[in-house]
């Protein structure tokens, strides 16, 4: 875990230094006297070698000071904290809606194997995977703001103007987000819940007088649990992604949006920090599926009983 | 391989995906093409008097807020869209499934380097990084290609390693073997061509991820730039018109899910297909 | 009426190939606490009975004639009724041990979930008599406390749990379907014992299903030899053993090793029975052992040989059966 962040660090700090544009120079503009630029360049630190400021930036990252913004000139610490109260809901959000609407359909599916309702699920969830996210993020805006103005369109009104308002103006991100999510993560439970119903087992439970749909809920699918959970792991990826477009659809103030302006600003140090912390995120999202898998499989626990 | 070809198809007209999946990616594809010779309208036609226009035998889905024709904006955009595709898949492809094929060969620490750098490619969101790399090199076409190129170059080397140590276990790689072959031979004369049919499949699917994530830094403005016209540019256009005209925000999104959904179900189709043993675990 | 009859039970599954007779008219009966042995090579529908009888046949399986349980026609009943007999008065023990307990539940939950479902027990309770189950199979709670999962037992010590779950609700019949099979050989012993003094005790029928004829002579009084679908021969095991009248019964017991050894190397270099049995698209017309019958005529391959008495309640399907137990 140490190690690939550790990896991660050097591969992100040499990528942004083969990275063209001046800060100092993008900040002063064009004009800019040569003498300023490089009394900025001092004061941000850029005239020291390559390998002093890594350390320095590392040691930084190690003890929580995460350096200065360039261009907002605030600590970045404080950018990332103000704007991971809006990613992170939504991220959470999204996750949970997914789940909820995925594994329900994915088991049914399975369990009505070939029959319509289960083609008609894969049917939607082949559309929901073809669909982009932020066009279906238009459509819910055209439909839930333009045409029936139930919803804001964009902006975030923070949650400082209470829980509910909050929660409104992430309702349609979150949705547009757990859409693809979800039509994905149905297919895998499908597929996961019809392997497993062919085990062994489900004959012994239902040999022991257990209805068919409790084998189903009950013994087969926390087996069927390990590769969705694998998935759902995988795309933990694929929504940090996400949530860069779709917090751009809906002007939310969010780390995605962070990152994309900070890399048009050319504000590195911001870039540097934010693709640390969420490669530090997607590592520890692989380090949650590990324990649930032992949590779901006992056979991976290290210590047994016996 | 005619033969193989002819049985392929002749199989593939008993697929319902294969037929509605191969129908729509072909009709992308020429309709692709056909955007080299003919459109209805020049996309670079900016007629302000005709702005807005409503779907009409002149402007078949009507124009946008510059009077351009929408439907010639798509056509070309669709060529935009196979291209972008394409050559990321030729990059990803090019050059993972030699890294996967020599990984297979070689096992040991060259295997485990090969997966250890893939593994992290794989963790990093890829969409960052295209965004990074967009950034380094500069927002465009190009650029946006290798982007999305080098993101395929894991999922090609992944796959390709899996299904070619498969093939290493087999007897007719040990005859090969006995008969002085060298790994380089095999892995060329024998290996590539037992894993091809798994690997076309994930070109159709890397395909359709291709279009998606065009469509996506297009969206972002990273990827095609003006004039060249892109569904995901023509995206980010409509939403600021989204209040105004909301039609204009309908097209192109329904072309990039109709041509990934053809292309998903293409996939699924040719997978049944070529790899009986893989249909009953979907 | 006897507890259990079958009577002209006919099984149908669909192939790629159109619909498959795969068991074909068989009939037999049990009295409560009778013990029956159904033997054959694999693939001659040993499995597929059992599974009819406890209606658990895959989903587009057809089953035409009756298995009637205490007069109830089981083929008749709706998939409810059907749930309240299954490891209620019907239960099942499989082939598999390693696979046919739950990775992921405790060995305790599964044992107990058919007390709760057919006895309606609460937790105390169902606890309670799954840990005089546990012990009753020689599993003793000293060392097999109720949470431990499968993988923490050894296949012998699975197939005891296999064991308390289908004896959990005192069922009228046991089925086992090639209990010791999958296990070691100083294990198999031990696993028949502990079948046969649990059904003993408490008066369950038991129907075990082998190829083995070893395993057939331990543990039943009656026995059914089913050939590609057919019941070919059946009697009290011991005629059937001492005076076996069907070529194939005859070659089951020519491939059986002497002097009781298990070893299934010995086994297989003894006699097989030449040819194989036929895949059930490819039955021929009239007897299906014909084709490696060294007893088969002519009349063999034209008609179909019916189960008919041949001494009392000794029973083949054969138009030239054995004589006395030597065919010579």
């Amino acid at each position: 875990m140490a190690i690939t962040l550790l990896v991660a660090t050097v591969v992100v700090f040499l990528v942004l230094e083969i990275l063209p544009g001046d800060p100092a120079s993008f900040m002063l503009g064009m004009e800019a006297q040569e003498d300023t630029l490089s009394a900025l360049r001092a004061q941000m630190g850029l005239d020291q070698p390559a390998l002093v400021r890594y350390f320095k930036w590392v040691l930084g990252l190690l003890s929580g000071d995460l350096g200065i913004s360039y261009t907002y000139d605030v600590p970045v610490s404080e950018l990332i904290i103000e704007r991971i109260f809006v990613s992170l809901p939504l991220a959470i959000l999204a996750i949970v809606l997914s789940t909820v609407i995925a594994i329900p359909l994915g088991v049914i599916a399975a369990s009505r194997h070939n029959k319509s309702s289960d083609l008609i699920i894969m049917g939607f969830s082949q559309l929901g995977i073809a669909i982009p996210n932020f066009w279906f993020a238009m459509l819910l805006t055209i439909v839930f703001a333009v045409m029936l103005r139930w919803l804001p369109a964009g902006g975030f009104a923070g949650w400082d103007a209470g829980f509910f308002p909050a929660l409104t103006s992430l309702l349609l991100p979150t949705v547009s987000l757990a859409l693809p999510q979800s039509a994905i993560l149905a297919r895998v439970t499908r597929s996961a819940v019809l392997e497993v119903i062919q085990e062994d087992y489900i004959r012994t439970a239902r040999a022991k007088g257990v209805s068919r749909g409790s084998a189903l809920w009950n013994h087969a699918l926390r087996n069927a649990m390990i590769p969705v959970v694998t998935i759902m792991g995988l795309q933990f990826s694929f929504l940090l992604a996400g949530t860069i477009i779709i917090e751009n659809v809906f002007y939310l103030p969010g780390i995605g949006r962070l990152i994309f302006q900070a890399i048009s600003q050319r504000d590195l140090i911001v870039v540097k920090d934010l693709v640390i912390l969420l490669s530090a995120a997607v590592i520890i999202i692989n380090f949650i599926v590990d324990v649930l898998y032992a949590v779901i499989d006992p056979r991976l626990r290290g210590s047994g009983h016996a | 391989m005619p033969n193989r070809f002819q049985e392929v198809f002749q199989e593939g007209l008993q697929h319902r995906n294969f037929i509605i999946g191969g129908t729509i990616t072909s009709a992308f594809f020429l309709i692709a093409l056909m955007s080299y010779v003919w459109t209805p309208h020049s996309i670079e036609d900016i007629n302000i008097a005709v702005k807005f226009a409503k779907p009409s035998g002149d402007f078949w889905l009507g124009t946008d807020h510059f009077g351009r024709d929408i439907f010639s904006m798509l056509v070309v955009g669709a060529r935009n869209s196979v291209i972008v595709a394409f050559v990321a898949i030729g990059i990803g492809a090019g050059l993972g499934v030699p890294l996967g094929l020599v990984a297979a060969a070689q096992r040991g620490w060259t295997d485990e380097l090969i997966m250890r750098v893939n593994d992290f490619t794989f963790a990093f969101p890829a969409l960052i990084s295209a965004i990074m790399i967009t950034a380094i090199l500069g927002p465009g076409a190009v650029n946006s290609i290798i982007a999305i190129g080098i993101f395929n170059i894991p999922v090609f080397a992944r796959i390709a390693r899996g299904s070619a140590l498969g093939i290493w276990e087999r007897e007719f790689i040990l005859a090969a073997k006995s008969a002085g072959k060298g790994q380089v031979r095999i892995s060329l004369e024998h290996i590539l061509p037992n894993i091809l049919s798994i690997l076309i499949v994930q070109a159709t699917i890397q395909f359709a991820l291709g279009i998606l994530a065009e469509a996506g830094l297009s969206y972002l403005g990273l990827g095609t730039q003006p004039p060249a016209p892109s569904w995901g540019k023509m995206l980010k256009e409509a939403q600021t018109l989204i209040h105004m005209a909301p039609q204009l925000a309908i097209y192109p999104g329904l072309a990039i899910a109709m041509t990934v959904l053809g292309l998903n179900l293409f996939g699924d189709g040719l997978r049944d297909i070529l790899d009986p043993k893989l249909r009953r675990s979907r | 009426m006897s507890l259990l009859e079958i009577e002209n039970l006919s099984v149908s599954l669909p192939t790629p190939k159109g619909m498959l007779e795969l068991i074909s008219n068989v009939s037999f009966s049990m009295e409560a606490g009778a013990r029956l042995g159904i033997v054959g090579e694999s693939g001659c529908g040993k499995s597929l009975t059992a599974l009819a009888m406890m209606g658990l046949l895959p989903d587009k399986a057809a089953a035409r004639g009756a298995i009637r349980l205490n007069g109830e026609n089981l083929l008749e009943l709706d998939e409810k009724m059907m749930r309240s007999i299954r490891g209620n008065r019907i239960a099942m023990i499989f082939q598999e041990p390693m696979s046919a307990l739950n990775p992921v539940k405790t060995i305790g939950s599964q044992i107990s979930e058919g007390l709760k479902i057919h006895l309606g027990l609460n937790k105390t309770d169902a606890e309670n008599k799954t840990k005089k189950l546990l012990d009753s199979v020689g599993l003793p709670l000293n060392r097999f406390p109720l949470n431990l999962h499968p993988h923490q037992l050894s296949g012998g010590q699975r197939q005891r749990v296999l064991i308390a779950i289908a004896v959990a609700c005192e069922p009228d019949i046991l089925i086992a379907d090639e209990p010791t099979t999958a296990l070691d050989v100083t294990v198999q012993e031990i696993i028949l014992e502990l079948i046969n003094e649990i059904t003993e005790n408490s008066g369950m029928g038991l129907i075990m299903i082998s190829h083995d004829l070893g395993v057939i002579a331990q543990t039943t009084e009656k026995v059914l030899v089913m050939y590609a679908g057919n019941a070919v021969e059946s009697g009290s095991t011991e005629d059937v053993f001492q005076h076996m009248a069907h070529p194939y019964t005859h070659g089951l017991f020519a491939a059986m090793p002497k002097s009781g050894t298990r070893n299934y190397e010995a086994r297989q270099r003894l006699y097989s029975i030449p040819g194989q049995v036929p895949e059930a698209h490819a039955r021929p017309k009239g007897c299906n052992f014909a084709g490696r019958c060294f007893k088969a005529t002519a009349e063999c391959a034209v008609e179909e040989p019916v189960l008919k008495p041949l001494n009392g309640k000794h029973k083949v399907s054969c138009f030239h059966p054995l004589t006395e137990g030597n065919p010579q």
